[in-house]
């Protein structure tokens, strides 16, 4: 059973709930639903995770920038093109400092999931997001992302367009600013899609967020040949924000609710700010330079390999 | 995957010879054509000499199609004779993912191209002028960007920055390498950083990109050159276009996603036929010479 069959199951617990009037039957069956939330909705697989990633309910960026910080104005458009509605971006108070948003936002309801392309990216979407972060280097305000996509559109109008060269100068320009920048995944972190805003000095999960290269579907069909074997997938995939914590690809994890965060979403954003004003204290400490080398050191780590050095042999002649 | 493709990267003993590739054929010594001497061209469906394709830079006479060229053949091509000195040898690729059966597969394509990853990089001078130059083995797992790849491209750009050497990049990928999952992806933005720091001593990086150049690489190091070059013809984007045609529902145009579409759209600085390229990078490389 994955989760959202045990959520629906929850669901309908709840809706006979709002049928009776007895008192006592009510409070029994509030435990029961607390007991079976406890009991069946923790230790979540990765398919879990996966799912609740998804969930159409989840919170998403908007409305955790509507909830973590004071007086947000967007801006939009890139100068260059147009305004891709997939991306929304602006500045904010974060507990009285000025910092600069940029978010990748699914939309709450079907009709807005599609005016904004299911967060799919088109190259004007990461150069508009180019342009806000360079104004906050200009202006040294800190950075905050939050990284929710399956990833870049992949379109026509976005490869005419130069979607890769799009990504490629954010990740080059991401890693040369000099000012704090903080990526959160709230979602979905879709490949290059997802890392063309993530690479930061501190980088956040959610903790039913999930960050991979490509998704499980796509993972088994290439690999394996077969989509349905997706969920298999997703387990050996180090998805899922424990995986990518242990082998410290990601900073740090933000605490959801049981369930999931659709489930007390002011709950899930109170733990998101806590955390984000907690890394960003920690982060002002440090030098603009010190910011900048530090980051640029934290992924050039990043790799899974060994080597024998022969370079004190200077090289080798074919 | 066609014959003659198989033909030209099944050839034995291709290690790089410190001849020039032209005497190198000819002395019949080094030839190893499994398949028979002649072989359909993929594009033009006429009957090639593989012999001559190859002395002829890999290029079909009678169409002018640019076949995948191989790292070390590449090198063979561009570089002055004895004068390339490989670097960052001795990486070997983990299995970070525990996936069934790559370290075998990985040990395979070693066998079979040479190489020990699918890049290789290294000292070189073009028409006597010194640079460091990196090239990607499509033959090698589609050229895909893996943790090894990834630390050897930013490894050379570390080298030409050590040597303030200007860096010369020929891509060839299909992009990250899924079998390593997210460190793959990882890898996009160390190159990209690479790139960053190279760039901010005032040296020279040219990306000459090769077919087919796609995915992380397309989205990362590789349209990140203060020059980009092209061969003709050669597939440049970044979703592949099986990806492209499923979204949309409809069949590409013809040419999309080539060199040229590449060159009109503006992401390309000139579209070079591969026997100039040599000529063009040396002249590039003049132009951009240090005098301390």
């Amino acid at each position: 059973m994955d989760i959202l069959q045990k959520e629906r199951k929850i669901r309908e617990l709840e809706a006979k709930i709002d049928e009776l009037d007895n008192v006592e039957l009510i409070n029994k069956l509030r435990e029961e639903i607390i007991n079976y939330k406890n009991e069946a909705m923790t230790n979540l697989s990765a398919w879990d995770r996966v799912l609740l990633a998804r969930h159409q309910s989840r919170p998403r960026a908007s409305e955790y920038i509507d909830y973590i910080f004071d007086d947000f104005i967007e801006f939009h458009g890139d100068r260059l093109f147009s305004d891709d509605k997939a991306i929304i971006g602006g500045i904010g108070i974060l507990n009285g400092l000025s910092v600069t948003i940029v978010a990748q936002e699914k939309g709450t309801t079907l009709e807005s999931n599609m005016e904004r392309n299911f967060a799919m990216p088109h190259p004007e979407g990461y150069r508009k997001a180019l342009r806000l972060m360079k104004q906050a280097e200009k202006f040294r305000r800190p950075i905050i992302t939050f990284i929710d996509t399956p990833g870049a559109f992949p379109g026509l109008a976005a490869e005419e367009r130069g979607q890769g060269e799009a990504i490629a100068r954010n990740l080059l320009e991401m890693s040369s600013f000099t000012v704090p920048v903080i990526a959160i995944v709230i979602g979905e972190g879709g490949s290059g899609g997802a890392l063309a805003l993530g690479v930061a000095n501190t980088v956040l999960m959610m903790e039913n967020s999930i960050y991979s290269i490509l998704s499980p579907e796509g993972y088994a069909t290439i690999l394996w040949k077969d989509s349905s074997r997706a969920a298999e997938a997703a387990t050996v995939m180090k998805l899922t924000s424990y995986d990518l914590e242990e082998i410290k690809i990601i900073d740090r994890i933000i605490p959801e609710p049981i369930g999931g965060a659709h489930f007390n979403k002011e709950e899930t954003f109170m733990n998101a700010k806590e955390v984000i004003v907690e890394e960003l204290i920690n982060l002002i400490k440090f030098d603009a330079s010190d910011l900048r080398e530090h980051r640029i050191d934290k992924y050039r780590q990043f790799g899974f390999f060994q080597r024998f050095n022969y370079d004190n042999l200077g090289g080798v002649k074919r | 995957m066609n014959d003659l493709a198989n033909t030209l990267s099944n050839r034995k003993n291709s290690k790089i010879k410190n001849k020039q590739i032209k005497n190198n054929y000819q002395s019949n010594q080094t030839i190893d054509v499994p398949k028979g001497l002649y072989e359909q061209c993929p594009n033009c469906k006429e009957t090639v000499n593989v012999k001559n394709t190859i002395t002829n830079n890999f290029v079909c006479k009678h169409c002018g199609e640019h076949f995948k060229v191989r790292a070390v053949d590449r090198i063979t091509l561009t570089i002055d004779e004895n004068t390339f000195l490989e670097k960052g040898l001795g990486y070997i690729t983990l299995n970070p993912l525990f996936q069934d059966g790559y370290e075998e597969k990985v040990e395979a394509y070693k066998e079979k191209t040479n190489i020990d990853e699918a890049y290789i990089y290294g000292y070189g001078e073009i028409g006597g002028n010194p640079c460091v130059i990196g090239v990607m083995d499509s033959y090698f797992l589609m050229g895909s960007m893996g943790s090894v790849v990834g630390e050897k491209v930013t490894r050379s750009f570390e080298y030409a920055m050590y040597k303030k050497l200007p860096i010369i990049i020929f891509t060839a990928s299909g992009g990250a390498r899924m079998q390593e999952g997210i460190f793959s992806l990882m890898q996009m933005a160390k190159t990209s950083a690479a790139v960053l720091r190279h760039s901010e001593m005032g040296l020279l990086y040219v990306s000459v990109l090769t077919h087919p150049t796609t995915g992380g690489v397309t989205a990362s190091f590789a349209s990140l050159g203060d020059i980009t070059l092209a061969e003709p013809n050669a597939l440049i984007g970044f979703a592949g276009p099986r990806v492209i045609e499923q979204t949309i529902n409809q069949k590409l145009p013809e040419g999309f996603q080539r060199s040229e579409f590449l060159l009109e759209k503006g992401f390309v600085d000139k579209v070079v036929e591969r026997k100039d390229l040599k000529k063009v990078l040396s002249k590039i490389l003049y132009m951009h010479r240090r005098y301390s």
